[in-house]
């Protein structure tokens, strides 16, 4: 049961991309070109898509707080509070590759529908670099371990 | 703003604001796409059949738009396979080291008034768009 609620719920996102366009790259790099801002080829879509996500999920939350889950023992809210560097540092990281080629994690896997070869390679690259990250000596210790007692990452 | 869909954006938006709820709501998770992937990678890790199942649903939302003939056209990427790398490499370890990405942070931790992810979603965002800048324009070719 809760495989099939986190499959729905995956469901519902992937519609939330579809619908919304951010599956497609262009459309997201539309968003993140100001240059089309004086031109007049902007397109805004993406902060609509985040403004509407965000007044459901503020709303959402604050109701679903209070509420143990249906299908756990707790929710599991992320505890971290400090800016640090790692969250600096990765932001601008993945940043940087977003704006490359345009694609971020959800709409990534959600292309793997169609079969794109460079959405193939893409997540590849990501898991590789996901697994980089994991497996990187310094950090192996104390990260992943921190990792594996509460949530798997501590904020998304 | 030829390209501007406010209606349809408003609705996905809002459809990815209910999973994130929903996830919550069922699982008590954070619907944080880059968390959920990252989390299957780790052999330690045993919560595999809730992250298999979201990125199946992933993964069958378009499949299902085509059915009903709203087929999702295959994304427009650079045609060199190592850029395509080179940037995954940067989300995958990216979104590990800043523990989020787009949705973790963007959705969820901005829903939550975070200020790690207020922080880090401004910092992407700006990132992201001094790159376009950069490749678009400044070193287009």
């Amino acid at each position: 049961m809760p495989a099939l609620a986190s499959l729905l719920c995956g469901y519902i996102f992937g519609l939330g991309l579809v619908i919304s366009g951010m599956i497609m790259p262009t459309k997201v790099l539309g968003f993140l070109d100001f240059f089309g801002i004086p031109s007049g080829a902007w397109d805004p879509s993406l902060a609509v898509v985040m403004a509407a996500g965000l007044a459901v999920a503020s709303i959402g939350y604050a109701l679903v707080r209070p509420r143990t889950p249906i299908f756990a023992a707790q929710n599991l809210w992320p505890a971290a509070k400090e800016i640090d560097r790692p969250l600096v540092a990765g932001a601008l990281l993945f940043g940087i590759g977003w704006g490359l080629i345009g694609l971020c994690p959800g709409p990534a896997l959600a292309n793997l529908a169609t079969a794109s070869p460079g959405v193939i390679v893409f997540v590849i690259a990501m898991a590789i670099g996901m697994a980089a990250h994991d497996l990187w000596p310094a950090r192996a210790a104390t990260h992943v371990r921190r990792d594996l007692t509460a949530a798997t990452a501590a904020d998304g | 703003m030829a390209n501007f869909t406010p209606v349809s954006a408003a609705i996905g938006g809002a459809l990815i604001g209910l999973a994130a709820v929903l996830l919550m709501l069922f699982t008590g998770r954070i619907a944080g796409v880059s968390g959920i992937f990252g989390g299957l990678l780790n052999p330690q890790n045993s919560d595999r059949a809730w992250r298999v199942a979201f990125i199946a649903g992933l993964i069958l939302a378009p499949l299902s738009a085509a059915l009903v003939g709203q087929a999702v056209p295959m994304p427009q990427l650079p045609k060199s396979f190592i850029v395509i790398a080179v940037a995954g490499l940067l989300v995958g370890f990216g979104t590990r080291l800043g523990s989020g990405c787009t949705s973790g942070h963007g959705i969820c931790g901005i829903a939550r008034l975070s200020p790690r992810s207020i922080a880090a979603t401004m910092i992407f965002m700006v990132a992201a768009i001094i790159v376009v800048a950069l490749t678009h324009h400044v070193f287009a070719g």
